[in-house]
């Protein structure tokens, strides 16, 4: 076989931009890493596509895992189509993907340009911002299943999950601009029109005066009926709970306001307080929508149903039919095809599963199940296909019901109330006992001026300073945390982190990083030469002890490998330069039944023994430092479910005060977690993925670490990257400078709400108080807030980096 | 006096159409997506896409 030599070892695949592990795939003068990305640059020169290639560098997406070749034959059931598609008629289809693959302008093109590639096609239109594709199409020459494939063809597999069985989640919000784009219209030009009022207009033109007054009626009910109508269903919302949460007394001051200004409209005695209800209008809502962008950027309320596929194989009479998974029963025989995630509980009945739970544990290395074993449900299958007897429905499955028990609990323990909401209650009792004190007052002196006073109290006493300065905070807070790769599931968040006083680490995936291994090597020593060898060996393979074998010994590329062999769950082997190597468990290599366990690698040259490599996980590189920082501010704890072999590692790392636990169950983490509440701590418990779901939900804040923040995290509250794991001291450190600020612009806000009672209660608040009063309460918190935390953020060194890409 | 009159009915109309201008871009998606257009319009064939809706 001829070997290109004179090339570098690191000729870059033209496709996508991956290292090429042989130089044999080739077209063109081009190389490419694998047949797949070799075809797809076909199918694109073929339809005079590549200006793809032209507008940015490497931008296809590898192409090294196969898709099998009739993976959607779901679509073509008629159930499955109707759950998809938005619209359809006679002739055409619309249908909407999402396509996490995107990541660049040439996606945007090619996807632009998909009518070209399949003839069915009349549009697509690409949203980035989403990831999503809108296709239309030609139900006559083309079909649903045909499109999917185009796309994937080109590299372009649509996430298709059975969350889009459910019913069609409903568009974006947009009704809040509606109402602030109107409430800011309404405000500016009732603002305007108030100066001759303040400024005192002439006599003598009282007909003017009045034109402008109903000009603002006429722009305030706009407002009051449509822009404030988000605060009277949430105070609603509230009153029916028999709970007055914060947006009440802003309902109540609109509504007051509203009515004490139209009479004194109608009844000509003054000119009313239009031009402060509909500012409050605008800031709130403002407010409001900073909130809901904020949040929308991670949404945490994906269930299992966004990772599962929408369809699976299931055999009946040994024919393959696609079925839709809440039609899957117990007794069924599911066909589980090379990379498919299971869905349902059940028993292997055919074929060496070689199950990869990352998705629910974080581990990163398979686990081989024999026939006959149980196998649960949310695994992912790496080698070949098996059959699986169906024992347990999906809606019943281990993963999916503790997904469900989760759901259940949420709702019953509603975690601690906001300092904010508290506050904001003692505030409405405030208001209602300034109210009636007045009234008192005036009544035995001076009875014309209850009316005027009380109104002006609830106009002026507007917890919406309060109420800003809390938003912009936390807003402005979850935006610099999040750009930084740490994501909350709320703003109550924020204030717990704040107190938390006692934090809990896993071991496994948290204090450990699954990607990196150390590998250890035992046996006869092996030259550099062999060892590139064996890096040529492991790098064919795209099993993950493979390819971190691969990563640490670095391939030179200059070694012929040819007879390439992969046994699932046993190991490797090939011929490189006229020598077998082989590589694998130890009755592989030995042809022995003997089963020495462990994640070693054994390793033989023509059919000789001549090591093994032995793989451990390794602690994250900023475990050390970042323990260091936390240990003298909070009490710290590990537990894990492993041996106690690590115990002096640990203890090296952690100190004395430390409590480690070993073999842990996930019930034995909860509990710990709840003895630590009972002794009055608030616990912050840092784990990964399902397997401490428990004890995640069940501390006062559960922090996932994630690899991938699409990782698959119930019961949490916040979502770290791993990578960003040393930077938690500092993002605890704004959370506690967040808590600062809140209260600092809330004596502010109180500062100008004392002043303005202090008009109120007299009965003699004019407009043009409350109209400067009103609006520069709101901007100097709005100003304090927002540069108070930004200017934090940058101090701690939070916000030098990189703009996302 | 009723110049003022005119006045104000002329800036309030000028102002309602700025006001439409932006619930139209909001409901057309103009603020939803704001990276492909930028690049959309840098690609030498225009996608038939956009013609048909």
């Amino acid at each position: 076989m001829p070997v290109i030599k004179e090339t570098t070892n690191k000729t870059q695949c033209f496709h996508c931009g991956e290292p090429c592990l042989t130089e044999q795939i080739r077209l063109e003068e081009k190389a490419f890493c694998c047949e797949g990305c070799k075809m797809v640059f076909q199918i694109l020169n073929e339809s005079n596509l590549c200006e793809y290639y032209n507008l940015n560098e490497n931008p296809g997406i590898s192409q090294r895992i196969k898709i099998r070749k009739d993976k959607f034959a779901y679509l073509d059931d008629e159930k499955t189509q109707l759950k998809l598609i938005s619209f359809r008629d006679e002739k055409q289809v619309h249908v909407t993907f999402y396509l996490p693959q995107m990541h660049c302008s040439s996606c945007l093109y090619l996807l632009e340009n998909l009518h070209r590639l399949n003839e069915g096609v009349i549009s697509s239109k690409v949203n980035f911002t989403r990831k999503e594709v809108d296709i239309v199409f030609f139900s006559t020459s083309t079909t649903l299943r045909k499109v999917v494939e185009t796309l994937t063809e080109i590299g372009y597999e649509p996430y298709i999950s059975l969350n889009d069985l459910k019913e069609k989640r409903p568009g974006l919000d947009k009704s809040m601009v509606y109402q602030l784009g109107i409430a800011g219209f309404c405000f500016g030009n009732i603002m305007l029109m108030s100066f001759p009022e303040y400024l005192g207009i002439d006599a003598s033109e009282t007909a003017l005066r009045g034109a402008f007054r109903w000009m603002n009626f006429a722009l305030a009910i706009p407002v009051f009926l449509y822009s404030a109508l988000p605060f009277y269903r949430s105070s609603w919302k509230g009153f029916k709970h028999r709970f007055l949460n914060i947006d009440a007394p802003i309902a109540l001051a609109i509504i007051i306001t509203f009515v004490r200004s139209a009479w004194e409209v109608i009844s000509g005695t003054g000119g009313g307080y239009f031009d402060s209800m509909t500012g409050i209008v605008f800031f709130m809502l403002a407010g409001r929508i900073v909130q809901d962008k904020t949040y929308r950027q991670l949404s945490f309320e994906r269930d299992y149903t966004s990772y599962f596929p929408i369809a699976i194989s299931v055999l009946k009479e040994n024919v393959e039919t696609p079925t839709q998974l809440p039609d899957i029963k117990p007794g069924d025989t599911m066909l589980i095809h090379n990379e498919e995630l299971i869905p349902a509980d059940g028993i292997l009945t055919k074929g060496r599963a070689f199950i990869d739970y990352s998705f629910v544990t974080g581990e990163s290395l398979p686990v081989l199940k024999e026939v006959g074993e149980l196998v649960y449900a949310g695994g992912k299958q790496t080698s070949g296909n098996i059959e699986i007897l169906v024992v347990k429905e999906v809606a019943q499955s281990y993963l999916t019901k503790l997904w469900n028990k989760e759901e259940m609990k949420d709702e019953a323990t509603e975690k601690n109330v906001s300092f904010v909401h508290l506050l904001s209650r003692y505030f409405t009792y405030i208001v209602f006992t300034i109210a009636s004190a007045t009234a008192i007052y005036w009544a035995i002196n001076d009875s014309t001026r209850i009316w005027p006073a009380v109104t002006s109290i609830f106009i002026i006493a507007c917890p919406c300073a309060l109420l800003l300065s809390n938003t912009f905070t936390n807003g402005n807070v979850l935006r610099i945390l999040s750009r930084n790769r740490f994501y909350l599931r709320n703003a109550q968040t924020i204030e717990t982190l704040a107190q938390a006083t006692h934090i809990v680490f896993d071991k496994t995936g948290t204090l450990t990083t699954p990607n990196e291994q150390e590998i250890e090597y035992d046996g006869s020593p092996l030259s550099a030469f062999e060892k590139n060898q064996v890096a040529a060996l492991a790098s064919s393979s795209s099993h993950p002890l493979s390819r971190a074998l691969a990563q640490q010994l670095k391939y030179d590329g200059n070694c012929s490998i040819s007879n390439f062999e992969e046994i699932p769950g046993k190991g490797i082997k090939a011929l490189i330069d006229n020598k077998i190597f082989k590589m694998g468990s130890y009755s592989y290599i030995t042809n022995s039944h003997d089963k020495k366990s462990g994640t070693s690698v054994f390793l033989s040259i023509d059919n000789e023994l001549i090591g093994h490599f032995t793989f451990s996980n390794q602690y994250r590189k900023e475990v050390p430092e970042l323990v260091q920082k936390l240990k003298n501010k909070y009490a710290l704890s590990v537990i894990s479910g492993d041996t106690e072999s690590e115990r002096q590692r640990l203890q090296d790392i952690f100190g004395e005060r430390t409590t480690l636990l070993f073999h842990q169950k996930p019930e034995d983490k909860l509990n710990y977690i709840k003895y630590l509440q009972q002794k009055g701590e608030i616990v912050l418990m840092i784990g990964d993925g399902l397997n401490d779901a428990g004890a995640l939900k069940q501390s006062n804040i559960g922090l996932a670490v994630a690899e991938q923040i699409n990782n698959f995290t119930p019961g949490s509250d916040a979502i770290i990257e791993a990578k960003k794991l040393g930077f938690l001291p500092r993002f605890f450190q704004l959370c506690n400078a967040n808590r600062n600020i809140v209260l600092a612009s809330f004596v502010l806000s109180i500062a100008y709400n004392i002043i303005g009672l202090f008009f109120a209660v007299q009965g003699n608040l004019s407009p043009l108080i409350a109209a400067i009063l009103m609006p520069s309460s709101s901007l100097s918190i709005l100003l304090l807030t927002f540069g108070a935390s930004t200017l934090f953020a940058s101090r701690i060194g939070l916000l030098s980096f990189k703009k996302p890409d | 006096m009723s110049v003022i009159i005119i006045l104000l009915a002329v800036s309030i109309t000028v102002a309602g159409v700025f006001l439409f201008a932006f619930l139209w871009g909001v409901k057309s998606g103009q603020f939803e997506d704001d990276i492909s257009p930028a690049s959309r319009i840098l690609f030498d064939d225009k996608p038939s896409s956009t013609k048909t809706k």
